[in-house]
């Protein structure tokens, strides 16, 4: 199917505005052309997530915008880097990597670029889009997030597309982008055997985001029979898992999400394949999430959270769940946020409370990324599922996971303690 | 051929083409020069990014039958070969097409998309 361009779109690709923006449209156009899409509809912000370092291959593809004099069309905001620019000290890898890195995360500052350094751009209210606004954005949970929590529409934008639609300031007018490609055609509801103590916990809903991930794959499911108006943490910790378990760009929480206060409004008024969640099924995915010998009592090395980025209220919640006590000896406490996160922390007095107690607060990166924890033989215990699934191919690490104040007080008594009858069992 | 989607950021390491992924029942797998077949790609916006870097360093899947559409995957193979002239196809194939493929036969893909085995 051709893509019917208009007039700028036309002199963007024959480098009128400069060999980057050429560039930018090519990739575009092949964006439409592999999504279906018959033509390119204009976007109001972009989220970046290029200015993570893989390797020489990002730096070739960044100084060709660079290069071109390219220049982002659009607001755009940056997701995480390989390093932490304001607590360079964190950095434990070899100094080629973070001048890399650092390069990269430079790069992008120079194509107009906002340097949020974040994955969690939906916690920025000057940035956040409005319900039904439509934008590119790339990072696997921002675009869920996006999607469901906010209601503004992206599609699945990964590395290059996500600044070569900022650039063009436009995208594919395909998939979520669309009203029908947002209908969800599964319902998935938790089984009676799922008590309500349980529903009413932090604990159960990166789990419950696993479980979506790998009965949904890429399509747009509804969860139905959740507490009504789940806070953003919740939904957020939701978005992070089923976007690693699956390719989940986006869902519906019956009651939560604003294009769903009904379950007809999620489905549209159509016909889906209905299904439930059991207890049974939650337990086995977050056994998968830790290392087999996860038992109260296994000695631990660290304690990473903050994965995605730790929300204003995440921080308070944890410096609370601390209450003034101090990780064990031996235990490495670490925090991820964004920088500007932190800067509201630092004002509200958070951040210091968090300090006091020995917690690391990291920021522009996350700690599954590179060599930022102490190496260790023990394992690392987290509350974040995407953490779990990612740090032992990324890191090495060895994983244990659990509830944010099960990992709390892990990281004071130095083994992994349980919150007996949380998971209503044994 | 995998049995379960894969995500190839935190799944393909890009320094040796070794399937990476700790979740994945084929974990140590080696996809340099293969041809890679998967139901589906999964997780990570970044694998456009870990799809381009293999490329440059000889190190990605010779081309990548799958059973439904992936921009990211798409994406990765546009840049490597405007950077690199590296071209790895991606062909999306009928379900009943990609289960009719078993591990370690040998296919050609032509110029033009077909897609032929033995």
């Amino acid at each position: 199917m051709p893509v019917a361009l208009d007039d700028r779109d036309r002199e963007l690709l024959s480098g009128q505005a400069g060999d980057g923006a050429a560039f930018a449209m090519r990739l575009v156009v092949r964006a439409a052309k592999a999504l279906g899409a018959d033509r390119l509809i204009p976007i109001t912000r972009a989220h970046v997530d290029s200015c993570l370092d893989h390797g020489q291959a990002s730096i070739d593809f960044v100084r060709r915008l660079v290069d071109g004099d390219a220049q982002v069309a659009v607001p755009t905001t940056l997701n995480v880097g390989a390093v932490d620019l304001l607590h360079p000290e964190l950095w434990r890898g070899d100094e080629a990597t973070a001048t890399r890195g650092r390069s990269l995360m430079e790069a992008y500052r120079a194509l107009g670029c906002r340097p949020t350094f974040t994955c969690a751009p939906y916690q920025l209210s000057d940035v956040r889009p409005a319900l039904g606004e439509q934008v590119a954005w790339a990072e696997s949970n921002a675009i869920a997030f996006c999607n469901s929590v906010i209601g503004a529409r992206t599609e699945r934008y990964g590395d290059f597309i996500d600044v070569a639609c900022a650039i063009a300031g436009r995208v594919p007018d395909a998939g979520l982008h669309r009203t029908d490609g947002r209908r969800a055609v599964l319902v998935l509801r938790l089984a009676a055997d799922v008590p309500g103590s349980l529903r009413d916990a932090d604990v159960l809903y990166p789990v419950l985001g696993i479980v979506l991930g790998r009965r949904a794959g890429s399509r747009v499911a509804a969860l139905d029979g959740l507490p009504p108006n789940l806070g953003e943490d919740r939904l957020k910790s939701i978005c992070a898992a089923a976007a690693s378990s699956g390719a989940v760009a986006m869902f519906h929480v019956v009651g939560s999400t604003p294009e769903a206060p009904t379950l007809a409004d999620a489905l549209q008024d159509g016909e889906a394949e209905m299904a439930e969640i059991g207890l049974a099924e939650l337990w086995a995915a977050r056994d998968a999430l830790s290392e087999s010998r996860a038992a109260a009592g296994t000695p631990i090395g660290a304690v990473s959270l903050g994965t995605p980025h730790a929300s204003l209220t995440e921080l308070a919640a944890i410096a609370d769940e601390l209450d003034g006590e101090r990780a064990a000896a031996g235990v490495e406490l670490l925090v991820s946020t964004g920088r500007d996160v932190l800067a509201a922390a630092e004002a509200a007095g958070i951040a210091q409370r968090l300090l006091d107690a020995g917690t690391e607060l990291l920021v522009d990166t996350c700690s599954y990324l590179g060599p930022i924890l102490r190496p260790s033989p023990l394992p690392t215990m987290t509350n974040s599922a995407k953490w779990a699934y990612y740090a032992p191919g990324n890191i090495g690490a060895r994983v244990v996971f659990g509830s944010l104040r099960e990992c709390v007080r892990s990281a004071v008594t130095g083994t992994v303690w349980r919150d007996a009858g949380l998971w209503g069992e044994r | 051929m995998l049995r379960e989607p894969l995500s190839l950021w935190g799944g393909l390491d890009p320094g040796t083409g070794e399937l990476i992924d700790a979740h994945h029942s084929q974990r140590g797998a080696q996809l340099a020069g293969r041809v890679l077949v998967m139901p589906a790609a999964r997780g990570s916006s970044s694998s456009s990014s870990v799809l381009a870097e293999a490329a440059r360093a000889g190190n990605a899947p010779a081309a990548i039958l799958i059973g439904e559409p992936d921009l990211i995957l798409a994406i990765g193979a546009a840049v490597a070969d405007e950077l690199y002239g590296e071209r790895i196809p991606i062909l999306v194939l009928a379900p009943g097409d990609l289960a009719a493929i078993r591990d370690g036969v040998r296919v050609s893909v032509a110029e033009d998309g077909e897609v032929t085995l033995g």
